[in-house]
């Protein structure tokens, strides 16, 4: 197995940098009192060693005289224990708040990166990969920040110390113990090897069948009408099984590391008990940092620490997978703070002004007039009084680079007017729309708000320029009030109630269990696609933008309460520039001019009376609906 | 609620019992080698030969490879064992969820049933493992440890008797403090990544009312809350490392201390230097197995909650069933209401059908039109027994669609749903859904009646083209005329569509009737529309109002009786007349 491909090189040491970032110095701190208390954990045997030496050098002198240096030694080490024991219950709950500081500190910088991300990185990716990064991603981060790292740091620091403690004692036996945790090493880089590529296959198969279900499951009703219910099973089962499988190796390999590993180091400790006595027979001369010879004295401890260093060493290779899939996981997230941002080179605002001798003034408050501040370069600035006039000139667009989209569209929205786009699915009218509030950028050509290219406007103010009623109605958790509100933060209550009566949602939310304080969630689960899109046209009418995009907005209303809407909006719309998109002619037939787009051309433009007397497409699609009369 | 779980065992219960019988063994190898290793510390230290050494080494080694042997047998069989549970445990859910009825189906959300399958699952399976392995070695651990210690170490053993229950309350403790705020914590955790899902979905409304701050603030608040719950429960847990630690010092200084006086006031008798290093070793051992006890408890409180919800799925049984004789063969395609009513469920206050009486004649064209709420689709869910009605009978070629087996009554009745879907693979794989045993030209066939065949053609690929999950790489046109093709190659004797053509324009939602008044002539139509154009044709309309059948005739005498249906119309169609 190589962890390279499941993971960038350089991951650990970014991941670290940023931990530090957070935490720059705090985390030292804590690192230490890691340390600290490690290094005490692994000092009993020197005190064990002390103390057997006392009683081997007064066989038989009774407690009085052995008693006090005993006392002393035992009375030293639990004044050490008493210190680690602090710094343990410090760097314990430390770690315990830093590591849901970090995560948190994490999860806000992924969603201020995600909030950013233009609109085609949602495209590209599926909604369940971008949610797992909050959600699988962070969680094996969790673990690994909070249990993996300090448990390695941890049992190496035990593991140094000891080594050194070892080589204190007696050089040869520490010899024979680092022969042993060689062949340990070599066993969890075969075992655990294995293990980690079975769980990192299981979390793919997860994956898998976890799609499988997810789609059987949202379509359910459509295998039951299908009385599919077999086909479904037996395709379920090759998932489950491929599961089955990497799950049941995978556990394999984890359960069999700890026994397999603990057991060499039993081997080691009978090795070193069997070395010990075989060195004591011969009595070999030893060499040790301390100089000391060899006696029970050192060969005793020596065992308990043979023990508790394959103990650590099982320790760590437990974490391996941890570490592994950790690894994995923040690489999948620094991947997506990798993605650059939304690019806005606009310079161009969007103010609230008043009108004093003709000259604008800008204004802090809503004055319901708005202007367009545009600076200049000699330093002073320009206003332009918001209207509504949009222009496309030439404009190309392709979302992947050789398959245009749109070719050569010119057109012009005079401030008021209400403009229409017919045709085909996939003929381009949704693009038009993205591109006027620069959702995506166009290729070629000129696209102008009251004369200003929309590339020099700040995207936040281009925005707040054109509200958007989109096909798909999303509603957020909240009240319907607030999902109302969602167009317009500072709008009263009356005003949220007044938007939602000129929508025609008023009549069917009064009729809801709570009124406009109901509950919706699930972006809106309890309520028809028709009455999510009456709020949705609420929210957009609270906003009060001077220009309009409504892309099928009332195609899931019924035509008769389309038509009360109708009126609300017409009233709205007064003075607005509205560009609409429906399929359903009737929605459209009162409008100041009609695109018909083909094959993402505009192929015929005109009122309804222009186009039908033409007797082109839009006659054909017209008339089509009344072909059977 | 674990008798229930347990059911799902089946072909796995050898390796859950051989798992703890393993394990038994194993902890009963691992506690005799430090016994041993005590006694060969104490001949070393009398001065034995190296025979005596290297017997006592022999032992040891065998006796570490018995250990090692049984933990790999119990892992391994553990491993087996929870897989192998976990595997019929979807298997059983998932088939379930196939039995199920579209009232059972309504009652469990689809993300809801996912987590079910996945999460929860793997839950139990971890709870499970550690049950019959970890759950099994840590007590035996404990005592064998204890009463090892006592043979060992005599009254020095006594300490234990202090230090395990202090230990063991501490833990209890930490844990009820704990998981209350635990559970809090995985409910806002939910909170969360709905918020996020909320946003990843309607990125598009956050940015055109240019709200990115507004939600990335909201996040902020709601990321905050739950850093200060899961710190509050983790700060708790946190107790659980020094406690241990605590534990085992004061085992340590005690032994140490108390082991050195027992020596020097016996002369090394009663007590000598190499069951003081075994003493050790076990106090290790008890402290460590009592956390991992802790830590298997925790596991199973996690999956408690799990189990709970999955038993919720493997219990409902299907509200529809069977007859004991069943009429596997449908006469004619003939529909009868009988002072039907009908509501979704028995705690629904409003019934959403009332007072219904139809009937239909087989090879007949209906519209049904009505507004949002009319309980149109209500109508037509009968028919196939989506649904019981609650009062009355629904009669299909003459019997009462209860009589008939529920795959032969759904075979002849093919329903196109509002919201269709149409499953990752290709389009002729799709379409196969509707007959399996179709053949290209048959596929073509009804294609061409859908109106399909002519896209479809012109993908580079045809009918091999691969359908990306819920149909998202055709438009919602395209797709709407696949579900119909999909429904017609079931040749049934009756065809519902449920606004079917919602998103097809016009010209080509007339030719797809046209199609099928002239090829099917001897299927009965049901058309649920909106637009008026749809149904004008049929030959008769039904119209219908919060819950009721309303009017029943042709365009015409519809369009003179009925003040509704004149309104509708126009609406639809006399809009750009009025203007």
């Amino acid at each position: 197995m190589k962890p390279k491909q499941l993971y960038q090189k350089g991951t650990m040491k970014r991941l670290l940098r940023m931990l530090f970032s957070f935490y720059p110095v705090a985390l030292p701190l804590v690192l230490l009192c890691v340390v600290f208390s490690a290094m005490i954990s692994s000092i009993p045997s020197i005190f064990m060693q002390n103390i057997i030496a006392v009683l081997e050098q007064n066989p038989g002198a009774g407690w009085p005289v052995i008693g006090p240096q005993v006392l002393r030694l035992t009375s030293i080490l639990a004044g050490l224990y008493v210190l680690a024991l602090v710094s343990s219950f410090t760097y314990n709950r430390a770690l315990a708040v830093m590591t849901q500081g970090a995560l948190k500190k994490m999860r806000e910088t992924l969603f201020q990166h995600m909030e950013d991300l233009p609109i085609p990185y949602f495209d590209k990716h599926p909604h369940g990969d971008i949610m797992s990064h909050y959600t699988n991603d962070i969680d094996t981060l969790r673990q690994l920040i909070s249990q993996s790292l300090p448990q390695l740091l941890v049992s190496g620091v035990i593991v140094l110390t000891l080594f050194s403690i070892m080589l204190y004692f007696s050089v040869w036996m520490a010899l024979v113990v680092l022969g042993g945790v060689a062949f340990m090493l070599f066993v969890v880089k075969q075992v655990g090897g294995n293990s980690a590529k079975f769980f990192i296959r299981q979390q793919r198969s997860l994956g898998k069948a976890e799609g499988y279900v997810e789609e059987m499951m949202s379509g359910q009703k459509v295998v039951k009408v299908f009385c599919h219910e077999k086909e479904a099973g037996a395709a379920f089962d090759a998932f489950n099984d491929a599961l089955f499988h990497d799950s049941n190796q995978a556990n394999k390999f984890a359960n069999i590391l700890p026994p397999i590993l603990m057991n060499i180091g039993n081997l080691i400790y009978v090795m070193v008990a069997m070395a010990g006595g075989i060195f004591l027979l011969a009595k070999a001369q030893n060499v040790s940092l301390s100089g000391l010879a060899f006696s029970i004295s050192i060969v005793v401890p020596f065992l308990n620490m043979t023990r508790q260093f394959s103990g650590n060493i099982n320790q760590v290779s437990q974490q391996l997978n941890a570490v592994i899939m950790g690894l994995a996981g923040a690489d999948r997230i620094f991947q997506l703070l990798d993605e650059s941002v939304e690019a806005d080179a606009g310079f161009v605002s969007l103010v609230n002004a008043t009108q004093e001798n003709g000259e604008f003034v800008e204004s802090e408050t809503r004055t319901g007039l708005w202007a367009w501040k545009q600076p200049q370069p000699d330093g002073t600035v320009r206003y332009t009084r918001l209207t509504g006039d949009v222009r496309l000139q030439n404009v190309d667009f392709s979302y992947e680079p050789d398959k245009p989209v749109l070719s050569d569209i010119s057109l012009f929205a005079e401030p008021g007017q209400k403009v229409a786009f017919v045709g085909a699915t996939g003929a381009g009218k949704t693009t038009i729309t993205n591109l006027l509030n620069r959702f995506y950028d166009i290729a070629d050509g000129k696209i102008r708000y009251d004369g200003i290219n929309i590339n020099k406007i700040q995207k936040s103010s281009l925005r707040r320029a054109i509200g958007m009623v989109l096909q798909d109605t999303n509603l957020f958790t909240g009240t319907v009030l607030e999902n109302i509100r969602y167009g317009r933060l500072d709008a009263t209550d009356a005003e949220c109630m007044e938007a939602a009566r000129l929508a025609g949602a008023d009549d069917f939310i009064a009729r809801l269990p709570e009124g406009y304080q109901t509950m919706l969630s699930s972006n809106g689960a309890n309520l028809s696609q028709g009455q999510r899109q009456l709020i949705a046209i609420a929210r957009a009418a609270v906003a009060d933008p001077p220009v309009m995009i409504l892309d099928e907005a009332t195609s899931s209303i019924d035509t008769r309460t389309e038509a009360i809407v109708q009126r609300g909006m017409d009233a709205l719309m007064k003075g607005r520039t509205v560009f609409v998109i429906a399929h359903r002619l009737s929605t459209v037939q009162n409008s100041d001019v009609i695109m018909v787009l083909e094959h993402g051309r505009i192929i015929e433009r005109g009122s309804h009376a222009h186009l039908i007397e033409q007797k082109g497409k839009y006659y054909q699609l017209y008339t089509g609906a009344f072909e059977l009369e | 609620m674990w008798k229930y779980l347990l059911k799902s065992i089946r072909e796995y219960k050898k390796p859950s019992i051989l798992a703890p019988v393993y394990v038994t063994i194993e902890v009963m190898i691992e506690c005799a080698i430090p016994f041993i290793t005590a006694l060969l510390v104490n001949q070393i230290k009398a001065g034995c030969g190296l025979s005596v050494i290297i017997k006592y080494g022999l032992a040891l080694l065998v006796l570490a490879g018995l250990s090692l042997n049984f933990g790999r047998l119990s892992g391994t069989s553990a491993a087996l064992a929870a897989s192998g549970f976990s595997r019929n445990l979807r298997k059983d859910m998932f088939y379930g969820i196939q039995s199920f009825s579209f009232e059972n189906i309504d009652r469990f959300s689809s993300s809801s049933l996912v987590t079910r399958l996945t999460t929860d699952v793997s839950n139990v399976q971890m709870a499970y493992m550690m049950i019959i392995r970890v759950a099994i070695r840590s007590p035996l651990m404990l005592i064998f440890a204890v009463i090892m210690s006592f043979i060992m170490g005599g009254k020095l053993a006594l300490v234990f008797v202090v230090v395990i229950p202090m230990l063991g309350i501490g833990l209890y403790v930490v844990i009820r403090k704990a998981f209350p705020i635990f559970r809090r914590v995985f409910r806002q955790y939910d909170a969360l990544n709905r918020s996020i899902q909320e946003n990843v979905q309607g990125i598009r409304v956050v940015k055109s009312f240019v709200r990115e701050d507004y939600e990335k603030q909201k996040f902020g608040s709601a990321a905050e809350n739950l850093r200060g719950e899961f710190t509050r429960a983790e700060k708790i847990l946190a107790f659980n490392g020094p406690m241990m630690q605590f534990c085992l010092y004061i085992n340590m200084v005690f032994i140490l201390t108390f082991g050195a006086y027992t020596i020097a006031t016996t002369q090394g008798l009663n007590f000598n230097v190499g069951q003081l290093s075994s003493l050790m070793v076990y106090s290790f051992q008890t402290l460590m197995s009592l956390m991992m006890l802790s830590m298997v408890f925790v596991m199973i409180t996690i999956a408690e909650e799990s189990g709970r919800r999955i038993v919720e799925v493997l219990s409902e049984s299907s509200t529809l069933k069977n007859p004991d004789h069943p009429v596997y063969e449908v006469q004619n395609g003939s529909i009868v209401f009988e002072n039907v009513r009908f509501r979704y469920s028995e705690k629904a206050s409003r019934m959403a059908l009332e007072r219904i009486n139809l009937m239909i004649r087989s090879g007949e064209t209906i519209g049904i039109l009505g507004g949002t709420g009319s309980s149109k689709t209500s109508l037509v869910q009968l028919i196939p027994r989506l649904y019981d009605a609650t009062e009355g009978v629904v009669r299909v070629g003459g019997l009462d669609v209860k009589a008939y087996d529920i795959e032969a009554l759904r075979n002849q009745v093919s329903m196109v749903l509002q919201n269709n879907l149409l499953f990752s693979g290709t389009i002729a794989e799709n379409l196969r859904w509707g007959n399996p045993e179709a053949t290209d030209e048959e596929l073509r066939a009804a294609c061409r009646l859908a109106q399909a065949d002519d896209f479809v053609s012109q993908f580079p690929e045809g009918y091999a083209t691969h359908i990306e999950q819920g149909g998202t790489n055709v438009s919602g046109g395209q797709k709407q005329r696949l579900c119909i093709a999909r429904a017609l190659l079931k040749r049934p004797k009756i065809l519902i569509l449920d606004d079917s053509t919602s998103a097809v324009d016009t010209h080509t939602d007339a030719k797809i009737r046209a199609a099928l008044r002239e090829y099917l002539p001897e299927t009965t139509k049901i058309i649920i529309a909106q637009r008026v154009a749809s149904v004008l044709d049929a030959d008769r309309i039904v119209l219908m109002d919060k819950g009721e059948i309303v009017a029943i005739g042709t365009h015409a005498e519809l369009l003179q009786t009925n003040e509704i249906y004149r309104e509708v119309y126009e609406s639809q169609n006399k809009a750009g007349e009025t203007k």
